[in-house]
């Protein structure tokens, strides 16, 4: 951690380390007041309110959404992820005619608000004759947009591995595709690992949209449970609890990853900031 | 190409709903980054852990999610405000902890040298921070931040699905009037385009002004 900004604490510190703990916990336990007290007063803590969620049926329900969910995030990941390592190496390619529109496409989707593609996929593409099945409408434009984002993930990894490597596979005799194939993206995919990881984290949370497409994925069935069982605020919840389990432990994972990666020496890595989404 | 231009005063509705949304949540975000980072980077360690918690718990949570329960849930507990005013005030929390994340690899890239030194002039840590440590961080992440800004136009859009009518929900409303979707979502598209350019233009420009020689 950080210990940028402060020495040792000497016993001034101390003491004024110990008014800020308590004034902060006081603090927070006025805003815990504050919402059990909202809560209590809308009569939102009533025990039959609650009770449903202790019972199988509802977290049946649920847990089927999140496997619709985790299906949606599967597919549309596997896609971008491919679409991604073209987009990479159009954009790393020798080629203008191929480097230009690889950086064009990337550059382009960037800007476009997933929710905007979405909406184009719902009501434009039918007008076309193109139709598709619900779990299409969503995982189409979500392999769209990440696309983009995984070909910068990729196109990173790949020019983080040392110059010499392609060099010397080239010294080797091999042709580019085979250097490429065998010798930097192998390297690259390691490294990238837990950048992908991440990224997933943001597909998965993506994957909400679903609330817009009516795919049943995990919010969808958690608006059709509130607007069936009428318990709103607790169903909602109930949903970004089961979203926060979920995306945290992929997130640990890919800390995880990002150590024994490191670990291993010779990576070079750059800190990325993750881009909300 | 008509009905884009029939309907310009809808689009041009949506976009200025966009851009102030887009510049009120920016804000509200900064301010919450600025103090969620003085907590993270700081002394006390039970600030320290809910900093943590906050960013934690927002970077794992789809933006959707919490402007869902917000806008539908909160209303039970009797909460209410206008739909717009707490699509701004999610998005404001939501991106606060991205903002506060980007800062937080600004501070820790800063030598610890500078750290010192303010301190061995006595400066507090409020004064070490405000006049050494955030001025310096600030520069290293200018082009971070500008990429929080762009992501965060882009996650206005998403209002438009609990009732907001900002850009993406005028361009619906537009297309299911005229059904002619290709040009009034292209031009949609154009829209949140030409804003990520001009939030590219200025933070290259920014990071330029700004960048130290060292």
């Amino acid at each position: 951690m950080s210990n940028l900004l402060f020495d040792e604490p000497g016993p001034r510190a101390r003491r004024r380390i110990r008014l800020a703990t308590v004034a902060g916990v006081l603090v927070l336990l006025a805003l815990l007041a504050l919402a059990v007290r909202q809560f209590a007063a809308n009569g939102q803590l009533a025990a039959e309110r609650w009770q449903p969620y202790a019972t199988w049926p509802m977290w049946r329900y649920l847990l089927g959404g999140l496997w619709s969910t985790a299906l949606a995030a599967v597919v549309s990941a596997a896609l971008a992820m491919a679409a991604g390592i073209a987009l990479a190496l159009g954009r790393l390619s020798r080629r203008r005619a191929v480097r230009l529109p690889s950086a064009a496409y990337v550059e382009a989707v960037r800007t476009i608000p997933a929710l905007l593609l979405v909406y184009l996929v719902l009501f434009a593409l039918p007008r076309y004759g193109l139709d598709l099945p619900l779990f299409w409408k969503l995982v189409a434009p979500l392999a769209v947009s990440n696309a983009a984002l995984f070909a910068e993930v990729f196109r990173a990894g790949i020019m983080s591995v040392e110059r010499g490597q392609g060099e010397a596979a080239l010294a080797l005799g091999l042709t580019h595709g085979q250097s490429m194939r065998l010798v930097v993206l192998p390297q690259a995919a390691r490294r990238v690992l837990p950048s992908i990881v991440s990224q997933s984290v943001g597909l998965l949370k993506d994957t909400s949209l679903g609330f817009v497409v009516s795919y049943a994925e995990l919010l969808y069935s958690g608006k059709v449970l509130a607007n069936y069982n009428g318990l709103l605020i607790q169903t909602y919840i109930v949903v970004a609890l089961v979203y926060l389990v979920v995306n945290a432990s992929l997130s640990a994972l890919a800390r995880s990853l990002d150590r024994s990666v490191a670990g291993r020496g010779g990576a070079r890595r750059r800190k990325i900031t993750r881009v909300p989404r | 190409m008509s009905a884009l231009l029939d309907h310009l005063p809808e689009f041009w509705q949506g976009l200025v709903v966009t851009l102030q949304m887009t510049v009120a949540s920016f804000a509200g975000a900064a301010v919450v980054g600025l103090v969620i980072v003085a907590m993270r980077v700081g002394p006390v360690p039970v600030l320290r852990a809910v900093a943590t918690v906050y960013v934690e718990t927002l970077q794992n949570l789809p933006l959707l999610v919490l402007l869902v329960l917000a806008v539908f849930g909160l209303p039970e507990i009797g909460l209410k405000a206008g739909l717009t005013t707490t699509a701004v005030v999610v998005i404001a929390l939501y991106e606060g902890a991205y903002i506060a994340e980007a800062l937080r690899s600004g501070v820790n890239a800063i030598s610890s040298g500078q750290g010192e030194a303010a301190r061995a002039l006595g400066l507090t840590f409020g004064q070490s921070l405000r006049h050494v440590v955030l001025p310096q961080a600030l520069r290293t992440v200018v082009q971070p931040i500008g990429n929080i800004f762009i992501a965060l136009t882009m996650n206005t859009s998403l209002a438009a699905a609990v009732g907001v009518v900002e850009l993406t929900a005028a361009a619906n409303r537009v297309n299911l009037l005229e059904a002619q979707p290709i040009p009034i979502f292209v031009g949609a598209g154009l829209a949140y385009a030409a804003i990520a350019a001009c939030a590219g233009f200025v933070t290259g420009r920014l990071e330029r002004r700004l960048a130290v020689a060292r």
